[in-house]
């Protein structure tokens, strides 16, 4: 026993003589602190990202349900047309007065003495505005329906519809309340009717921009989104991937062409308001462009997506080992030709990975869209790039500015579809990594 | 007896060698990257259906050399080549020489098996096509048949061509490599140490196949293994610090060669 631990002593002094501390423990404890700083530093990002992300859903998801009241209406032709105009004159069934079929149908519905104006006038709003010209389009689209009685789902107020949503508080003095008693006691009648019902919002995806809540979608923003998407990449593809194929394969290695390298990198830091200036000064007042159009917008963001392309695209290019290109060259073919079939296919899916990183980059800027006039109050569905449109992000900053409550619940509505097609494209273009990576 | 018979026999075939002609000549070749001179006044000559191995220690210039001989050195910047080489009595630095033709009589075989990353046919099919050296599906099959059965490979992959190259092992990634060189029907292959990232086994093979298309090519290798240069070929030419120290006979390089250096290299005491 005491032989084994005199040796061990004796064993451990002699290396120990001559081996500096170098502090192995003091080493892991760092070790072990930079883990837990990272571990840290993960953890603060994905409670803000939950945060976010629970905050926008649960105010959100509610949007894409909207209160209908279903109501049988006359389509009286007393009303619509009591002179029988119609046949010589069809503007006569655009201006007719459809909001009364609908007073009508509620008074009737709701057992209202039709002289108590007030409590008529209660009645009537509690049915969007929009009634008019969905009954419009209803009789114009078929005049023969004239005459009948058929059941018809009219949007229901904004307010109704958060009050119908529990979204507004009953227990405020009435007098401070959008949504008044009998309103309420009306919605419960209508509720246990059948009449009132929650049913799928539609019109978030197919209207345009309105003052009404009920009535306002993204569906105009999201064409002129899509237009300027379509530019963007019709444009800024072809033309970033020519530019860095030169620089990184044909260009000469001088001052110059450092020069560019630098400015292409400080260009993809440039604040985006910046290019919105330069969009401005450039294709509206010296180009004579038309303003709020998608076209300048899609400009815009060609070039503020062009820098990104390019520093992906040459680092897509540079990864490609030059093994490739030896072999290429080495069997005679030219310059282009080695860039064309072998360097350029192995590069794709860097390429189009950075590209649809550029893109949902593209779709999600407002900045430099708002100093070029896209935002606009845009109710029809623009035919053309050239006529004034707006965009998603756009109509979100929009809409954020609106007092309703209903308009809160649209605006959140609104990000959960734009975060949906930014997360669609960068799963596009994970996908694409993973389906073409090739190793060597 | 028998060995000695076989002995006798190569030394003949030696002997002859020296009839044989001049495919490449260098003269005074001086290869300049930027301001530093990497190779000063090689004179080399490459003979015909030989196989000539360039030996050296690292850095001497001996892939340098090799590179002038098909201008790959063109696609390094500023690399500057001086003095004349020639290819059947043709300059192959004068301008009116298209380098993608001189690079189609001239193949190389690199150190790195790099086949692309397509199928074993697409691999052999690439030269013959931008070359158009085929004009139907049928010439392009015959051709990818005959460069692989010249490779030693037509065996091992005739099932499996539309399968990538890159799936290959090492040794087979080589004799692709090798293939898809030969496809273009060059006169001469350039070999940068094209055994140096194999097994024995598979580099057994490929100096097999080199004394195999000896028969029809003329072929110019660079390697670092004594014992490689001295199996494969039949001249061999020293470099050391960018000149060229001794050029002769294989057999008499390994035994009795005309300069110190060379003895101190094959002897291993630099290098």
């Amino acid at each position: 026993m005491t032989d084994m631990t005199s040796s061990l002593a004796g064993a451990s002094q002699r290396p120990a003589s001559t081996r500096r501390d170098i502090g192995i423990k003091r080493r892991y404890a760092a070790e072990r602190r930079f883990r837990a700083y990272g571990i840290g530093a993960i953890s603060i990002g994905i409670f803000f990202l939950g945060l976010l992300l629970w905050t926008v859903v649960s105010k959100g998801y509610t949007a894409f349900l909207q209160t209908e009241i279903v109501l049988p209406i006359t389509f009286s032709e007393q009303v619509i047309d009591p002179k029988n105009e119609r046949a010589d004159n069809p503007a006569k069934l655009m201006t007719a007065n459809y909001p009364l079929l609908v007073r009508d149908a509620l008074v009737q519905k709701l057992g209202i003495d039709p002289a108590n104006r007030a409590d008529v006038k209660l009645a009537t709003d509690m049915v969007s505005a929009s009634a008019r010209t969905q009954l419009r389009d209803v009789v114009v689209a078929n005049p023969a329906i004239i005459g009948q009685t058929v059941t018809v789902a009219l949007l229901a107020e904004g307010n109704i519809d958060s009050a119908n949503k529990g979204q507004i508080d009953v227990t405020v003095d009435e007098a401070n309340r959008k949504v008044k008693d009998k309103q309420l006691g009306w919605m419960q009648t209508l509720a246990q009717d059948g009449a009132m019902t929650k049913s799928f919002n539609t019109g978030l995806f197919t209207s345009g921009a309105s003052s009404r809540p009920e009535a306002a979608g993204i569906g105009v923003a999201a064409l002129g989104s899509l237009y300027m998407m379509l530019i963007v990449l019709a444009l800024a593809l072809p033309i970033g991937v020519s530019a860095s194929i030169y620089l990184e394969e044909f260009a000469p290695k001088n001052k110059l062409t450092d020069l560019i390298e630098v400015n292409i990198n400080n260009l993809a830091a440039v604040p985006s308001i910046v290019y919105g200036l330069l969009g401005l000064s450039i294709f509206i007042n010296f180009a004579g462009m038309p303003r709020s159009a998608a076209l300048v917008g899609g400009l815009v963001l060609t070039l503020m997506t062009l820098p990104t392309i390019i520093i992906a695209t040459r680092a897509a290019l540079k990864a490609v080992p030059p093994s490739i290109r030896a072999a290429a060259l080495g069997l005679g073919a030219s310059k282009m030709q080695t860039i064309f079939h072998h360097v350029l296919p192995l590069a794709m899916p860097g390429i189009l990975t950075g590209t649809i990183i550029g893109l949902a980059h593209a779709l999600g800027e407002t900045a430099p869209l708002l100093l070029i006039g896209m935002v606009a109050f845009v109710v029809d569905f623009p035919g053309s790039p050239l006529e004034p449109s707006t965009a998603l992000p756009v109509q979100i900053y929009m809409w954020a500015n609106e007092a309703e409550r209903a308009f809160v619940e649209r605006t959140s509505g609104a990000i959960i579809v734009l975060l949906i097609f930014l997360v669609v494209m960068n799963l596009g273009a994970i996908l694409l990594r993973r389906r073409f990576e090739r190793r060597w | 007896m028998n060995m000695m018979s076989e002995a006798t026999l190569e030394k003949a075939v030696d002997q002859k060698m020296n009839a044989v002609p001049h495919k490449m000549i260098g003269k005074d070749v001086s290869v300049y990257y930027g301001e530093k001179r990497a190779l000063f006044d090689v004179n080399l000559n490459i003979r015909e259906n030989t196989v000539t191995a360039l030996i050296g220690p690292s850095g001497c210039g001996k892939s340098t050399f090799l590179r002038t001989l098909n201008r790959m050195n063109d696609t390094i910047d500023h690399c500057r080549v001086t003095g004349k080489i020639t290819l059947d009595d043709g300059d192959i630095y004068d301008p009116s020489i298209d380098v993608v033709e001189l690079r189609a009589r001239v193949g190389m075989v690199f150190q790195k098996p790099n086949p692309f990353p397509k199928s074993i046919y697409e691999n052999v099919t690439y030269g013959p096509k931008i070359h158009g050296l085929a004009r139907s599906k049928a010439e392009l099959d015959a051709i990818v048949e005959q460069s692989l059965q010249k490779a030693g490979l037509w065996n091992e992959v005739k099932d499996r061509l539309h399968e990538s190259g890159t799936g290959l092992s090492g040794g087979q990634q080589q004799r692709l490599c090798i293939a898809r060189a030969v496809a273009v029907s060059p006169e001469v292959i350039l070999m940068d140490e094209p055994c140096s990232a194999l097994d024995p086994i598979a580099t057994a093979k490929v100096e097999e196949l080199i004394h195999e298309l000896r028969a029809n090519y003329t072929i110019v290798i660079v390697t670092h293994s004594m014992q490689q240069a001295a199996r494969v070929s039949q001249r061999t030419a020293m470099f050391h610090l960018g000149n060229l120290v001794e050029e002769n006979d294989t057999d008499k390089m390994f035994t009795n060669p005309d300069d110190q250096r060379t003895q101190d290299y094959i002897m291993g005491r630099f290098g």
